[in-house]
């Protein structure tokens, strides 16, 4: 059957049949749709984990217990597997296991935009790098092929033009795969020093059997054109065929690592210039000089996503093309970042935030916008699960010196991704640190998904609810409220109560996402004849709200969640409306 | 020949069904197609693109500056962001709707009093109140499919009749009424 799918849909497909029982992810764009897609599908236990390290030792431990087993997550997210990853090179995998890296060239929804490439050197496991949706699909079952083959966990990798782009698939049935018999063999999964000694000599060994591998992998394919060559792998193959068609010669890598060096040496030794076409910087090309390849500088930027134009400004005089006319110049227009929905919970925290003089170290999720103007109450945001980490620093630093209050905000989700090991870090250490928990009953950012506090999982099972304040108070915060962001005098009061404790203390700000609410809609406010035109509803930063000059603000009924927070801080009880 | 279409506009505004429509109509018209779109921190009220390219063989997802066939903007100033994609001569459709960005909502931008008169400097544009028609229609909310309506007239791709099986194949099955009102509204529009 042939279908449109999206990159994250087509790995799903793919998986599924390959035989795959057991998958496990973490939310992040832009790997999220891949579970979600895979649930869909029968006979395969899906499900989110609190982390990317939970994630991969889950599937892990499927693999080795006879299920070929699959991990999602976002590039950054493999920072957070990359404990286990590394030694589950060590141990291999019985049955196969396939972790989808998806990386995020030009940082569309990311703190940064690292090259996972890197991973299947430093891991030393192969690594397959699709082009397209279909090969995508394909991929999927040749890694799980590959694992089993040379026991080994597999990398794919994509990024975001593959995961969110569309293309036609043609798709197949599923194969039902037997477990693998099981044995226990402590030499192979006891990772203690003397059995790791001897498994790092496996993995050279698999390593240089890979290699050969490679020479012959024949989905590393070579496509004739001109005395110019390029090796490309990935989104950037399709860049080059719409930028050169056959001008020139490709050799079009669909493993990234280990590189079928020899065959590209003799396939270069034909030709009068070969570049390498690759995103984020040279990692195939230093490969190939190392190699004593002599690939010239293709002089692509090593920062950001590639494009068909980038590839003719740098190699399209060596592909005989002429110099194109530049396009259109851009017309000069306002900024339009994303901003918090109307009716979002966290607006209200920030607002408060913002009047209480106090640092803020935030974290990942849509309430990272609070840095932004006009709330402009955040001071740092670094990797999941920082704020409390980063907010314990700052206080640790600033003790001896009685500076600021310290903040630290969290979202539900990214608190038990790795907010929860931070809070025992500062309850055992000590300090003033105030940890306010953005409850808003979901994982917001990536479109909705469940977390341990939402109390139903992705089989749609209603399981234990993991009650953020239990949490706090069981591993020794001794001053914790719950609030409901959107009654700012009562969230004030409770986060001036919590800087005056003085000690590690926890404020769960417990209201559902605006997106969520869509049995329990509230009239629009309106604004009354009683405004003074004060402007400090502004400040809130709210879309539905929209003031011409010094003119009275105006409340777009279409847009109004009528969650009261404009309502709530207007001195002039000037905002009506908002009954249920 | 590869046909370029984007479709741009704010988070929220039904942008990822209208590139979903677009496609599966390509796929049916018997098209190699690609698409192209952004998901995530974007779609928190934020600038929003998709691309779509369709034609006998598709390389690249992306649709290059100068190479549009068609622009369908869901709102007025992101027709004037990305009006340097619009190839000469190509289809501009844009929705007669202001949506101020949060820049200008907070008085730190102002939203361009000109856009009309930039835009018809550089291309000409069919104009439509999509709000008022989708309503006229059955539901305001159909504003994604009628704008789709507007832009298939403009391309060489299927028949009315085959668009409609293409709405009916995208849109929840309880929508399929309203969404075929919407889209044959924006079809007859002149």
């Amino acid at each position: 059957m042939r279908q449109l799918m999206s990159g994250n849909e087509a790995l799903a497909r793919g998986a599924w049949e390959a035989g795959v029982r057991v998958a496990a992810a973490y939310p992040g764009t832009p790997s999220t749709e891949l579970l979600e897609a895979l649930a869909a599908y029968p006979g395969v236990d899906t499900g989110w984990s609190p982390n990317e390290k939970v994630a991969l030792e889950v599937a892990s431990g499927a693999a080795i217990a006879g299920a070929r087993a699959l991990a999602a997550m976002k590039h950054v997210g493999v920072n957070v597997a990359a404990d286990p990853l590394l030694t589950l090179a060590y141990t291999g995998v019985n049955a196969g296991l396939v972790l989808v890296s998806a990386d995020d060239p030009g940082m569309h929804s990311s703190q940064n935009e690292q090259d996972n490439r890197h991973y299947a050197r430093f891991a030393k496991v192969p690594m397959l790098e699709p082009a397209d949706s279909q090969e995508a699909y394909a991929l999927v079952s040749v890694a799980f092929d590959l694992s089993e083959q040379f026991d080994t966990p597999v990398l794919l990798r994509v990024t975001t033009r593959l995961s969110h782009g569309k293309g036609i698939v043609a798709t197949g049935e599923r194969a039902e795969l037997p477990l693998r018999p099981y044995a226990k063999d402590p030499a192979k999964y006891v990772m203690v020093p003397a059995n790791a000694r001897l498994r790092r000599q496996a993995l050279s060994g698999r390593l240089a059997q890979l290699e050969a591998f490679a020479e012959g992998f024949a989905l590393n394919t070579v496509e004739p054109g001109g005395d110019v060559g390029v090796i490309v792998a990935g989104i950037p193959y399709q860049y080059v065929k719409e930028a050169f068609g056959s001008r020139v010669s490709v050799f079009k890598l669909t493993m990234t690592w280990p590189l079928p060096i020899e065959s590209l040496r003799r396939w270069a030794a034909g030709l009068r210039a070969v570049y390498v076409v690759e995103e984020l910087g040279p990692v195939v090309a230093e490969e190939l000089l190392a190699a004593g390849i002599p690939v010239r500088p293709s002089g692509l930027p090593h920062a950001g996503e590639l494009t068909p134009a980038a590839m003719r400004t740098a190699l399209g005089p060596e592909a005989g093309l002429e110099r194109s006319q530049p396009a259109r110049v851009p017309a000069v227009v306002p900024a339009r970042p994303p901003v918090m929905c109307p009716g979002c919970p966290h607006r209200g925290v920030f607002y408060v935030l913002g009047r209480l003089e106090c640092a803020v170290t935030g974290d990942i999720g849509c309430y990272t916008l609070g840095y932004a103007a006009p709330l402009e109450a955040m001071d740092t945001c670094v990797c999941m699960g920082a704020s409390i980490s980063v907010g314990a620093g700052f206080a640790r630093a600033w003790a001896a010196q009685g500076q600021r209050p310290v903040v630290a905000v969290i979202g539900d989700s990214t608190f038990f991704h790795s907010g929860i090991t931070a809070l025992m870090d500062a309850v055992h250490n000590g300090g003033a640190l105030v940890t306010v928990v953005l409850d808003n009953r979901t994982t917001g950012m990536t479109g909705h998904q469940d977390n341990p506090g939402t109390g139903c999982n992705l089989k749609g099972e209603s399981v234990p609810r993991v009650e953020i304040d239990a949490v706090a108070k069981a591993v020794g915060v001794r001053h914790v409220a719950k609030v409901d962001p959107h009654d700012l005098a009562g969230t004030e009061a409770a986060l001036k109560a919590a800087i005056a404790h003085g000690g590690v203390a926890v404020v769960v700000a417990e209201s559902p996402c605006a997106l969520l609410r869509g049995g329990e809609r509230r009239h629009p406010r309106r604004v009354l004849v009683e405004c003074a035109a004060c402007s400090l509803c502004a400040g809130l930063g709210c879309p539905a709200l929209h003031r011409e000059g010094e003119e009275a603000p105006a409340i777009d009924p279409a847009l109004c969640a009528g969650c009261g927070t404009c309502a709530a801080l207007c001195p002039f009880g000037a905002i009506a409306g908002g009954e249920v | 020949m590869t046909t370029n279409v984007l479709i741009v506009g704010v988070g929220g505004q039904g942008i990822l069904l209208a590139g979903k429509l677009l496609a599966a109509a390509a796929m049916r018209a018997g098209h190699a197609v690609k698409l192209s779109e952004v998901h995530g921190m974007a779609q928190r009220g934020g600038s929003v693109v998709t691309h779509v390219r369709y034609g006998p063989q598709v390389h690249s997802p992306l649709v290059e500056p100068g190479e549009a066939d068609a622009i369908v903007a869901f709102e007025r100033l992101e027709a004037l962001r990305w009006l340097h994609y619009l190839k000469a001569g190509g289809s501009l459709v844009i929705n007669a709707v202001t949506i101020p960005p949060l820049t200008v909502l907070i008085g730190q931008a102002s939203y361009p009093a000109d856009i009309r008169a930039q835009v018809e400097a550089a291309a000409t544009a069919v104009w439509v109140p999509a709000a008022r028609l989708a309503t006229q229609a059955g539901n305001g909310r159909a504003q994604n499919v009628l704008l789709m309506g507007v832009l298939a007239r403009r391309l060489d791709l299927l028949t009315l009749e085959s668009w409609l099986e293409a709405v009916a194949d995208c849109v929840p099955p309880q929508t399929r009424a309203v969404n075929a009102a919407a889209f044959s509204s924006g079809f007859h529009l002149d």
